[in-house]
């Protein structure tokens, strides 16, 4: 699973931003044609966060934008090795962004 | 729903609105916000819309467009502002005659669903071009004003397209937006006395800004091209509305498809200049032709003949000639010494000796140039010297002026021109 993560998008103009979304486009749809893209949805950045023994409701994870996860995606990779190759055409880097690979677990009997 | 569309010189098939959906857009909403909030208000507009369309580009990036993206920017556009109508933020900003209608949930969002449909958008685009052209401003800071408010193009973008700086830029823009809240411009029509003179402006801003792209320099097509595209598009804009659907709003946009007909044809690969003679014909764009001829008959109404008629009537002339040698140089001569009556201009002066070689002979054309006072200095004089020389065979003359006008030129592809007619001479 991949976390991704803000970006620096200050400054930019509505055209570099339809191109950079131009470049997120090819690089899902090339997911896609190799068959790896299993699911991966963008995240409202909006929330509450509920947490403690109390069951503390907050709002939103409040944290400063290039900060929060701002979508997940999940594809499938041999080993991790791979899945760092495969990540490293991910445009969110352009951005000066984060990206986090996490392994989702297999829960072998 | 976009209204017509103009072919483009490249895609003439391809509405270039997809092609820059965002920026469009962009520039549509902040005229519609604008009117909304108001002009001193601007920057809150300007913030909607930029966090509208980072939204979706966050949203829309995973893979998932929507069906109309266009629906989607206006509906998120219309949430976040009545949101912050009804946050109280902006209310007390607005000052017209739509503020009542915000004041109550009855009203709230209908008002704002009014003013984002289709007819609306134009409607505000429309104002929006007046005010960007408001007689207080310079004609430098009107064409920045309206690139930036109307096509969505920010201060770098602006800044490249005129090959200066963003410091200049941002500088002029300060100037204009703060003279904009000082001098309570309004975002509405100029009324009946002072239209035709704000129609005007509006359309030598529009003229300069095509010239912009279609003359200058700049290495990078691409942004020529869209400059003349935009100049286009809002032309049409203005053609499509009643109240400012002057025939000589349609010649001017007749000018604009005969030149950008040609736009491909009159460069090569390597970035020369290839002058009108020697143009490949089968490159010029027959649809764009086509429509010049259609908004130049558009324009055949009216008592008033105005410079655009004769400049698109010339323009047309060489558009619809077979060949170089099929054109009628005697009917672009008389249109010429009407242009030239009406108001004075040296460049015009100067293609009009370049149209009496063809009529009369290079001896005449030389006779006629030396007659023209005070550009001795200048590299299109010396240029057009030099080729009405080289012409009429004295090449040795005609080296000399070639030079002079290469010293004074800075553009690569001019320098390159020069220089292949310079080796013509030996």
């Amino acid at each position: 699973m991949y976390l991704i993560r803000g970006g620096d998008n200050a400054g930019l103009s509505a055209e570099d931003m339809q191109v950079h979304m131009q470049k997120w486009m090819a690089w899902m749809e090339s997911l896609g044609k190799k068959g790896i893209f299993v699911a991966g949805e963008p995240l409202d950045f909006t929330g509450k966060q509920v947490s403690g023994k109390n069951k503390t409701v907050t709002d939103g994870p409040f944290l400063e934008a290039k900060e929060m996860v701002g979508g997940y995606l999940i594809i499938l990779a041999n080993d991790i090795q791979e899945a760092v190759e495969i990540s490293k055409g991910c445009p969110v880097f352009e951005m000066n962004g984060k990206l986090e690979i996490r392994p989702i677990q297999k829960m072998n009997l | 729903m976009n209204g017509t569309t103009l072919p483009t010189p490249d895609s003439p098939d391809l509405n270039q609105t997809l092609d820059h959906l965002f920026r469009h857009e962009a520039g549509k909403m902040v005229a519609v916000l604008t009117r909304l909030f108001g002009f001193p208000n601007m920057q809150q507009a300007e913030d909607i819309v930029q966090d509208t369309i980072l939204k979706a580009l966050e949203s829309w990036k995973y893979g998932k467009m929507p069906e109309n993206p266009q629906a989607w920017l206006y509906y998120t556009a219309k949430n976040k502002v009545i949101d912050l109508i009804r946050r109280q933020q902006v209310r007390h900003k607005i000052e017209h005659e739509l503020s009542f209608l915000l004041t109550s949930e009855y009203s709230l969002v209908p008002t704002i669903n009014e003013i984002f449909t289709e007819n609306e958008i134009r409607d505000s685009q429309l104002r929006m071009m007046f005010a960007c052209c408001h007689p207080s401003f310079s004609k430098e800071s009107q064409i920045a004003l309206t690139l930036n408010t109307l096509c969505g193009l920010n201060v770098r973008e602006i800044a490249d397209a005129f090959l200066t700086s963003e410091e200049t830029i941002r500088k002029r823009m300060y100037r204009t937006k703060e003279k904009l809240r000082s001098e309570k411009i309004t975002l509405d029509y100029p009324g009946v006395e002072a239209m035709a003179e704000r129609m005007e402006a509006v359309l030598k801003t529009l003229y300069l800004l095509f010239n912009e792209g279609y003359h200058s320099s700049h290495p990078e097509k691409l942004i020529r091209e869209d400059l003349c595209a935009e100049a286009m598009r809002l032309t049409l804009l203005l053609t499509e509305n009643r109240k400012t659907d002057l025939p000589y709003a349609s010649a001017l946009l007749a000018l604009m498809c005969f030149q950008s007909s040609r736009f491909n044809a009159r460069i090569d690969d390597q970035g020369l200049i290839i002058l009108l003679k020697d143009q490949d014909r089968t490159q010029w764009n027959r649809q764009l032709i086509a429509k010049g001829n259609q908004y130049l008959n558009l324009a055949a109404s009216g008592e008033m003949l105005h410079e655009y008629h004769i400049e698109a009537a010339i323009a047309s002339i060489h558009a619809n000639s077979v060949d170089y040698g099929d054109t009628d140089w005697k009917l672009i001569l008389q249109l010429y010494n009407l242009l030239l009556e009406k108001v004075y201009n040296p460049v015009v002066a100067l293609n009009r000796c370049l149209v009496i070689g063809e009529t009369d002979g290079y001896a005449s054309a030389i006779i006629e140039l030396q007659k023209m006072e005070g550009m001795e200095e200048n590299r299109l004089y010396n240029t057009s010297l030099g080729e009405m020389h080289l012409k009429n065979g004295e090449k040795i003359i005609a080296r000399t002026y070639f030079e002079k006008a290469l010293s004074r030129t800075l553009s690569a592809a001019e320098r390159k021109l020069i220089n292949a007619k310079i080796s013509l001479c030996n």
